[in-house]
């Protein structure tokens, strides 16, 4: 199977001494939900932040389709079709859903140098926005200030935002942090209804979800990989488990 | 709205009823109420605190001085937007190099550059060095043979400014519901997530910044046709603060907000100049005391500025956010 929308080759992040990430390859493809796991400090996020732009790495590459996208810019990689999410509810507080929503959506047209046409008139736009409020379980909830929503629906914002983007390739960090048992639900039922048409990158700590979604899954410790490979394969790795899946040698090995 | 339609009425009918001092003071606190908003474009809506905005101001003025033959006028059709061109490239090359500066490194930046356009005009003989240039003939506005106005008058540069400051607001209010405003709304609240989003965001800073500069220029040009002479004051930081505290103290990110500041900042310079003297001290002469403790004041006692005030008195929230 050749889909890869995004694969990345020794990709590697410094931060100082230490290494987040360490000589990384992976590869996203088209129709496919590819979660990455691992525990705290393994460098999920910080590869998510080298994949979106938000970080530059160090060394390795990243590339996109057939273009080699190491080192550029977070709002041309956005503009080339590559969403993400934060981990840390990242968003416009005082603007209603909808205006996040809207704002995300608006970044798609060829440019917003427009001064004088009004923002609200571009029914495409709005249109995009709504689809991606209601796709994350919004719907109705649009006016409201994200200021105001509880954490979980603004983790639903996050999630809407990155959808607005019309992305090809998805970068969730920890999605379902902070979401209620009927929320995670939703999301996850949603992930199954995008993953056809997207790549997805997950990073999450709900193995419930992660099992029930993911097609392939790589396991992090430590910035490097572990182990990749199909969520079968991944349960019964020897490897994983003393790594992961908890002994108390793992503890030991860091 | 009908609060606004009807201080444009009152503002049109003032020449009517009240004294040439008078008209010339409101005509003043009007092209500073320009000034204010143009920094408010900055400052309140998309967070880029300049401290260089009088820049801007003075480089208009002075484009208009040069523009003008000695003992001839000047055309205003084409001294006007060769003067707002002028601050606008002034603001494009600056702004070009400041907009990548971040928080307390922008406002060092932009206020650098200030003093520099400032110690330029300052030290240099081009343009009357420290004393400044006057323009003793106003620029004259005619069609075809017809004269429209006549900037001698202090009544029509009243009516000038009036109609100025109403397309400045009109402008704003339509730039800033515009596709481009939402982009600085953006870049307000989060410029990290702006770009994630893909806005580059640096462009839009930019364009901003080009804008603010050209609108701050509209004001210079009006005030030196007011005064009919144009100094390095025009261009230093205290103008620049001046203009600052303007648009704080009105309430930024609002449109009215920086008119009103304007306002009140002038007509209190004027009151605290005009103190009498009491007991061998000249109060009068130590105004700049009082305009600092008002400030003070004001800081303390009113966090979203006089608007904010008003707002809440009308029970209603600042409707420039969404």
């Amino acid at each position: 199977m050749n889909d890869t929308v995004l694969r990345t080759q020794g990709l590697t992040r410094r931060f100082g001494g230490l290494v987040a990430v360490k000589d990384v390859s992976i590869e996203c493809r088209m129709g496919e939900v590819h979660a990455v796991i691992g525990p705290n400090g393994a460098g999920k996020t910080t590869l998510i932040n080298l994949l979106s732009g938000d970080l530059e790495p160090s060394a390795g590459k990243v590339v996109l389709g057939a273009t080699d996208i190491t080192g550029l810019a977070s709002h041309r990689i956005s503009k080339l079709g590559v969403g993400r999410s934060y981990q840390k509810t990242n968003v416009f507080l005082p603007f209603t859903a909808f205006e996040n929503c809207r704002l995300a959506a608006q970044s798609r047209l060829a440019s917003s140098m427009r001064f004088f046409r009004p923002a609200l008139a571009d029914r495409e736009v709005n249109a995009c926005a709504e689809r991606a409020l209601a796709a994350a379980g919004l719907q109705g909830r649009g006016g409201a200030p994200v200021a105001a929503l509880s954490h979980g629906e603004q983790r639903q914002v996050e999630i809407a935002m990155a959808l607005a983007t019309r992305p090809r390739v998805l970068l969730l960090d920890e999605p379902l942090a902070g979401m209620g048992a009927e929320e995670s639900a939703r999301i996850v039922a949603l992930l199954k209804g995008l993953v056809a048409g997207h790549a997805i990158l997950l990073v999450e700590h709900d193995m419930d979800a992660v099992f029930a979604v993911a097609d392939v899954l790589t396991v992090m410790v430590n910035g490097m990989v572990l182990e990749s490979g199909t969520p079968e394969r991944i349960r019964s790795s020897r490897a994983v488990q003393e790594a992961y899946l908890g002994t108390d040698d793992a503890l030991h090995e860091r | 709205m009908a609060a606004l339609l009807s201080a444009l009425v009152a503002l049109a009918l003032l020449p009517l009823v009240a004294e040439k001092f008078t008209v010339q003071i409101c005509t003043k606190i009007m092209i500073m109420a320009i000034f204010a908003m143009s920094l408010d474009l900055l400052l309140g809506y998309t967070g880029l605190v300049s401290f260089g905005h009088a820049a801007f101001y003075g480089a208009a003025g002075y484009a208009l001085a040069l523009l003008t033959p000695q003992y001839q006028a000047a055309n205003f059709w084409t001294s006007l937007p060769l003067a707002v061109a002028a601050s606008a490239l002034l603001a494009l090359v600056i702004g070009f190099l400041v907009v990548r500066t971040r928080g307390i490194y922008f406002i060092m930046v932009t206020l650098a550059f200030a003093q520099m356009l400032f110690f330029f005009f300052f030290d240099t003989k081009i343009a009357g060095g420290s004393d400044g240039i006057y323009v003793d003939v106003r620029p004259v506005a005619k069609i075809g043979g017809w004269q429209l106005f006549n900037l001698e008058d202090f009544t029509n540069v009243y009516y000038v400014v009036l109609v100025f400051l109403a397309l400045t607001f009109v402008l704003l209010r339509v730039i800033l519901r515009s596709l481009f405003g939402r982009v600085l709304a953006g870049v307000r609240v989060n410029e990290q997530r702006m770009l994630s989003l893909g806005y580059p965001t640096f462009r839009y800073k930019l364009a901003c910044f080009v804008i603010a500069g050209a609108i701050a220029g509209v004001a210079g040009y009006l005030s030196t046709v007011q005064f009919g002479v144009v100094n390095p004051e025009t261009l230093g930081w205290h103008l620049s603060a001046a203009v600052m505290m303007m648009v704080i103290l009105g309430g930024m990110g609002t449109l009215v907000g920086p008119a009103i500041g304007a306002a009140i900042w002038m007509l209190l310079e004027i009151g605290f100049q005009s103190l009498p003297q009491a007991g061998g001290v000249d109060f009068g002469k130590h105004w700049q005391l009082f305009m600092g403790g008002f400030v003070v004041l004001a800081a303390l006692l009113l966090p979203n500025g006089l608007i904010g005030v008003l707002d809440r008195l009308r029970g209603r929230r600042d409707e420039s956010h969404e």
